[in-house]
């Protein structure tokens, strides 16, 4: 496991933002070589959504040849709905950036069929050839997407009730009127996550800082969904230094000690970036 | 690039005005229509096949519901063979000024000039061809003596006692009419006001000098506008109001001896009052035939209200100079007409886009405000307001381009670029679009 601790929100928002830039420019995209992204939504992911944007609009990172597939949206909420998750991918990240609208994956909360739209889902991404790298933000729960506490560890994408906890968090989003907000959602299961050939889990907030604890310092437990990473052969979490805050001591000293290690995971390699900039400004120029 | 049909044309950065505000936003267009980059990006996986870099200020376009002619010609001074040539050369130049709609005007005339005049006069979709038109606007003849301004005296009408006959009498087919002006004091009226009403032609209450009560009374009846508010009425007393005290309700207030003043009280504080409700009013922001001073009352009083039109003349797009129209020799100067060697004006010159800019000016409003003055509110008053007047995802593609100074840089009508200012940073509207 890598933990990346950075000092605040900005922070995390651009090492999170250059890391997706470095993996995605590393792979060396085309149209044969797609790159499959997983993709959180929420306001700890927004920082890094934007800082991507900004990185789009500077001509650094093209998404013409990635694949997105979204971790979860509502049952029942209205596609246009603000706080759909479609609204909120749309608003904050597919409209400025280039990709193909077919390349964009989402659950369809209203599709008459939730078994099959998740069943489906999950061949998406098995046709994609799995993901590359699943970005994820966890609840102070622990939960990820919606694999609420005591969801087994290896679970598919399925249709969940949310727990009290998260249906009343998100009552200020639907006028703080607890009966408007949706009481089921689609979500990928953290077997579907855990399938990703890296996962990253971004962390912000001393309010988070008590589920950073329990997924990195406790054992492997299904009421803490997001510490099952602990399992998997490429995870990193990034965080801010008020997510630490119930870490031991040592924990931080040892990752902060590692930080030199860390950036250069997202340092611009300097003998590759002419060559890269030449692929990428071929990518833009097709674009039209 | 040529644009195919059905293709999506997205105008990336500008600066739009929709829902009442003015965001940082990108235009979507396709077939004419303005649509929901959403549905497109979800349901039908589709992107843009043509991006242009806008930056600019885009509003939806002006519509002017009262204008009688403009650039030489003078509507109600036309014969049945002169009249489409007349029509035709108004609305391909109007486009210029940023004026996507309008309802041509035809002034008190003899019931002979309507017959021959009204059947060609038809709506029609605007296009390379010109703005649209929404139907006819006929200022009288059923108006007050008193109030006829440079209506001709004796083609005025005393009374419409005859009803709906008596106005088919006079106008002949009223299919292609969108509002008529009307004085609510004649006899008669307030039944032509119902039928009127009824068929779907608005109602506009005009060169009278009904007081309020009568004025109330056409409301409650079903008129919903008042022409060239301020011009052609008496003027507003304390204890008479006269028609401009409407302006103090949103709605129609109930008779009296139906708890008219608790209703009335009501209604001015009521911030909401419904679209149908709204009694709208014409203001002629020229700088000239209306002070600001007035225009701000007015606008302040019940700013949802307002409605921008030029009133416009034929003097309306002529160069600095004299001109002889229909035998009279007149002098235009930068923003009005007199009768050569007078001074007396003789109609107003302004054009739609000016009388934006100056109404901004004079009332101080929000640049939102003084555009919806000009496409919003005349879109409600005649219904239209889902398709016209708004930048909302389903309705026309009828926009205007503007600039900082809000100068007019390009009109776009059902998505195609029907004019632009010859100028670099336009250029790459009509290349691409």
């Amino acid at each position: 496991m890598r933990l990346v601790i950075v000092d605040d929100y900005d922070a995390v928002s651009e090492w999170a933002a250059r890391y997706v830039r470095r993996r995605i420019l590393d792979y060396k995209t085309s149209a044969e070589r797609v790159f499959t992204l997983g993709l959180p939504t929420g306001s700890t992911p927004l920082g890094m959504y934007k800082k991507l944007v900004e990185f789009h609009r500077a001509g650094t990172l093209s998404f013409k040849y990635v694949k997105t597939f979204n971790m979860d949206e509502y049952v029942g909420l209205a596609r246009n709905h603000p706080e759909s998750y479609h609204s909120f991918m749309w608003n904050n990240f597919f409209k400025h950036i280039d990709i193909d609208p077919k390349n964009a994956h989402l659950l369809d909360g209203n599709a008459k069929d939730l078994v099959k739209e998740c069943d489906q889902f999950e061949n998406a991404i098995k046709a994609a050839g799995g993901i590359e790298l699943f970005i994820g933000g966890i609840g102070p729960d622990g939960h990820i997407a919606f694999n609420e506490p005591g969801s087994s560890l290896v679970s598919r994408t399925r249709v969940k009730t949310l727990a009290k906890e998260t249906i009343d968090a998100n009552a200020r989003f639907f006028n703080n009127d607890v009966s408007q907000v949706p009481h089921m959602a689609l979500t990928v299961g953290v077997g579907t996550v855990m399938d990703a050939r890296e996962v990253m889990i971004v962390i912000t907030g001393s309010h988070k800082a008590f589920a950073l604890y329990k997924a990195i310092e406790e054992g492997v437990n299904h009421m803490w969904t997001v510490s099952a990473f602990q399992m998997h052969p490429r995870a990193m979490f990034v965080c801010d230094e008020d997510a630490t805050l119930e870490l031991k001591v040592k924990t931080v000293k040892y990752f902060k000690g590692l930080v030199h290690v860390h950036n250069k995971l997202v340092e611009d390699h300097t003998e590759n970036t002419t060559e890269e900039r030449s692929s990428l400004a071929t990518q833009l120029s097709t674009e039209g | 690039m040529k644009k195919q049909k059905g293709a999506v044309v997205r105008m990336r950065d500008c600066r739009i005005l929709r829902e009442g505000r003015i965001i940082k936003e990108d235009l979507w267009i396709r077939n004419g229509h303005i649509i929901d980059p959403e549905v497109l990006f979800f349901e039908e996986r589709r992107s843009a096949d043509i991006s242009v870099d806008c930056l600019f200020l885009i509003a939806p376009g002006f519509i002017d519901i009262q204008i009688n002619g403009g650039f030489g010609v003078d509507f109600s001074s036309c014969t049945e063979d002169s009249i489409e040539e007349a029509i035709a050369l108004v609305r391909k130049r109007l486009v210029a000024y940023g004026v996507t709609a309008f309802c041509p005007t035809i002034i008190t005339s003899s019931p002979a000039l309507y017959h021959q005049l009204l059947p060609h006069i038809k709506r029609s979709e605007g296009g390379l061809h010109g703005a649209e038109i929404l139907g006819i606007h006929l200022e009288g003849p059923f108006i007050s003596k008193d109030k006829k301004g440079a209506h001709r005296l004796e083609l005025v009408r005393q009374d419409l006692d005859g009803g709906m006959s008596e106005l088919e009498e006079t106008y002949g087919s009223l299919k292609e009419t969108a509002i008529i002006t009307i004085a609510p004091e004649l006899r008669g009226c307030m039944e032509a006001i119902r039928y009127l009403s009824q068929r779907g032609i608005v109602v506009s209450l005009g060169h009278s000098g009904a007081d309020i009560v009568l004025a109330q009374e056409a409301v409650r009846n079903g008129a919903r506008c008042m022409t060239h508010l301020f011009n052609a009425m008496p003027p507003f007393h304390h204890r008479d109001p006269g028609m401009i005290g409407l302006i103090a309700q949103a709605k129609a207030a109930p008779a009296l001896g139906q708890g008219c003043l608790k209703a009335l009280a009501s209604d001015l504080t009521s911030a909401s009052a419904a679209q149908e409700d709204v009694v709208y009013f014409g203001l002629i922001a020229d700088g000239v035939h209306t002070h600001t001073a007035s225009l701000k009352i007015a606008y302040r009083a019940h700013p949802k209200g307002a409605i921008l039109v030029t009133d416009a003349i034929s003097a309306m797009g002529m160069p600095v100079g004299r001109h002889n129209l229909a035998g009279v020799e007149i002098e235009v100067t930068g923003d009005t007409a007199h009768i050569a060697g007078t001074n007396t004006l003789c109609g107003s010159v302004a054009t739609m886009d000016r009388c934006v800019r100056s109404f901004l000016t004079a009332t101080q409003c929000s640049l939102v405000e003084a555009l919806e003055v000009a496409s919003l509110h005349p879109a409600q008053l005649l219904g239209l307001d889902r398709r016209k007047g708004t930048l909302a995802f389903g309705a026309d593609a009828d926009f205007v381009v503007l600039d900082q100074d809000l100068e007019v840089l390009a009109t776009f009508i059902a998505g195609q670029c029907v004019w632009r200012r010859d100028e670099e940073r336009t250029r790459h509207f009509v290349s691409t679009l």
